[in-house]
């Protein structure tokens, strides 16, 4: 448990000011607020239709806000650029999973390693020597990757051929491969078993260790509790609290949120 | 790199085999007549063509119905620049680049307006800049005349290096070669170089981003990929081969004329890329060699072929040869949708880099 290393001390890594999203009458986000310090692992709660991954979308400039925005170590976010955004460290996986289907798992990765290489068209069609050894570090490094992740043996594998654990993992890989400082995962432990949950929470743990900051979306109320160094709760767009695990699970308003969903 | 694998035989002997075939090839078909040679030069042509298509729909996924167009300001270039018309005479070493950097050009004007769509809006979108450059070409001719309208540009100079014409006879070791056998040794070079290119763009940074906006645009982005560079890319790299192959083109017909780059041309490059297998490069070689090969190799035995069966000519060569074909795709396309030789689905294990794994 990791209730009382609150680390209140550390410098902020991503401040979320105001944010305002909505969709026609829908209002997915309404003023949202809240600061993700370096090193923690931060739960984003809520029920379905809360506006978590409108949340995401915002901050990975997939979508661009209706209002406010995000400060990320320090400066603040361009909106709407997704490569920007994965340029300055922020790194994230999908609801529902998104990979390159017809492409190998190890390729997959390879792709994540895009925008810390440079590599261009004219050094690729001569073959030249700095373009052969930047490739061969980036095989080696996604190589590295699916080890980390433990699904090395399926490196050569379609990714759509890839078992539904495989892929989350494959994503999670994918988006390491941009060596983020941010790793938002959006409920990567959606449609897994008891089993397959323990051990991506010894994932998520181990790559918090490596010191990479974690969002975590998730609906596992109980994985978000014991493995969050502090939860935002959101409900209809808005957020209800934002603090240590022990404080939000006893709030009412909280209590309220998920039973009056 | 396992694609490599696939295209070349593993063994010297395979390779060799390949080249006597490539070398004895003109020779043999110059037997028949030189209109044969001058086939297997538009077979190797199109080759050439697919491959730079196949960068823009196999690689990149963007679908692309207007790629005759850079195709066709290649070949004007060319004519432009080497003929009569103008009476400007430059060396090839400086058109090839102009034509390509051209090509290049028109591929960006077309390629940043279209950046936003996707599949059948783009085909829409690209068909229409297709149409639009035959028609400048067929009216460039008032009020000032710059291509010379629908009657096109004659007279255009061939491929020369140095003294040596590649049109005419020459003799060269004691054996005596004709235009279309020379332009057969140059462009089996070009598609050699060509096929090297692509397979080296594929298996590269840019190579895998492209196939990434491919496979999934927004997955593409979130990992850093900036998609409207990238496809830019795509369609300027893609353009460029179709200018250079346009050059040669018009070098080789000496004669250019908007007739040549019509909408059904744009058609029969991208069927050669999706029949013979989408974003494989052995398989796009073997769509634009067979359907090349396919509508001349009808022409010259659809009537025979009922002389034999019925004693005379019962339907008209012409019509029937166009309904053959048009069946042959059908029926490729019905039976293997993937392509008649699709990129092979990597199994279990291996070794990443089969090819280091041999040496
Ligand atoms: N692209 C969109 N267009 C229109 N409405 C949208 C769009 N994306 C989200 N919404 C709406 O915004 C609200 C918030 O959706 P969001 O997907 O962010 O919820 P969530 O908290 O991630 O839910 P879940 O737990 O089901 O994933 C919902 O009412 C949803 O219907
Ligand atoms: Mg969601």
């Amino acid at each position: 448990m990791s209730d009382n290393t609150n680390p209140t001390h550390k410098p902020v890594l991503l401040a979320a000011k105001q944010v305002a999203k909505h969709f026609g009458g829908v209002k997915a986000l309404r003023d949202v607020s809240l600061t993700i310090r370096q090193g923690e692992i931060y739960g984003l709660i809520g029920p379905n239709g809360a506006g978590k991954t409108t949340f995401f979308n915002c901050m990975t400039g997939l979508y661009i806000p209706d209002g406010g925005g995000f400060d990320f170590t320090g400066t603040p976010l361009v909106a709407d650029a997704p490569d920007q955004a994965a340029a300055r460290g922020i790194a994230r996986t999908f609801q529902n999973i998104r990979l390159f289907g017809n492409m190998s798992a190890l390729e997959n990765v390879m792709v994540g390693r895009h925008v810390r290489t440079r590599a261009g068209v004219i050094g690729a069609m001569f073959n030249s020597a700095a373009t052969r050894a930047e490739e061969a570090a980036i095989r080696e490094r996604a190589m590295a990757l699916l080890h980390y992740v433990d699904i090395a043996e399926r490196a050569d594998d379609l990714a759509k051929n890839l078992s539904y654990g495989e892929q989350r993992r494959l994503e999670i890989a994918r988006a390491l491969a941009t060596e983020p400082k941010l790793l938002c995962l959006d409920e990567p432990a959606a449609g897994m078993n008891a089993t397959e949950t323990g051990e991506l929470r010894e994932l998520i743990e181990g790559i918090r260790g490596d010191g990479t900051t974690v969002l975590l979306i998730e609906h596992d109320v109980k994985l978000v509790m014991g493995l969050c160094d502090r939860v935002a709760v959101l409900d209809y767009g808005a957020l209800v609290i934002e603090d240590v695990p022990a404080v939000v699970q006893n709030d009412q308003r909280v209590i309220e949120a998920y039973l009056g969903a | 790199m396992s694609i490599k694998n696939w295209l070349l035989p593993r063994s010297t002997v395979g390779i060799g085999l390949i080249a006597i075939a490539l070398i004895a090839l003109p020779f043999a078909l110059a037997t028949g007549g030189q209109a044969w040679v001058r086939i297997a030069n538009f077979a190797i042509l199109y080759v050439f063509l697919a491959l730079g298509l196949n960068i823009v729909v196999g690689l990149a996924g963007l679908l692309d119905l207007g790629y005759i167009a850079f195709y066709a300001v290649g070949a004007y270039t060319w004519a432009l620049l080497a003929s009569p018309h103008f009476g400007l005479h430059l060396p090839v070493w400086a058109i090839l680049p102009i034509g390509a950097a051209c090509a290049c050009v028109a591929g960006v004007l077309l390629g940043s307006p279209t950046l936003k769509l996707r599949g059948d809006y783009l085909a829409i979108v690209t068909l229409g800049f297709g149409e639009i450059v035959r028609i400048f070409m067929n009216n460039l001719n008032a009020p000032i005349n710059i291509t010379n309208g629908a009657q096109g540009i004659t007279l255009i100079d061939p491929v020369k290096i140095g003294d040596f014409s590649f049109a005419g006879n020459s003799t060269i070791f004691g054996l005596t070669l004709s235009g279309p056998q020379k332009y057969y040794f140059l462009l089996v070079a070009l598609a050699l170089l060509v096929i090297v290119v692509n397979l080296r763009l594929q298996n590269s940074r840019i190579g895998r981003a492209w196939q990434a906006i491919r496979e999934d645009e927004i997955a593409a982005k979130a990992v850093g990929i900036n998609t409207r560079n990238v496809k830019l890319l795509a369609f300027a790299m893609g353009a460029s081969f179709g200018g250079i192959a346009g050059g040669v083109f018009a070098a080789m017909q000496g004669f250019v004329s908007p007739e040549s780059f019509s909408l059904i041309e744009s058609v029969m490059i991208l069927a050669m890329v999706v029949l013979g297998g989408m974003g494989h490069i052995p398989g796009v070689i073997l769509g634009a060699v067979l359907l090349a090969i396919l509508p001349e190799a009808l022409r010259y035995g659809v009537a025979p072929l009922q002389q034999l069966l019925f004693g005379k000519v019962l339907v008209d060569p012409e019509s029937l040869r166009m309904l053959i074909f048009g069946l042959a795709l059908v029926l490729v396309m019905r039976f293997k949708p993937a392509g008649l030789w699709p990129a092979p689905e990597r199994k279990a294990h291996g070794n990443p880099n089969p090819e280091e794994g041999r040496a």
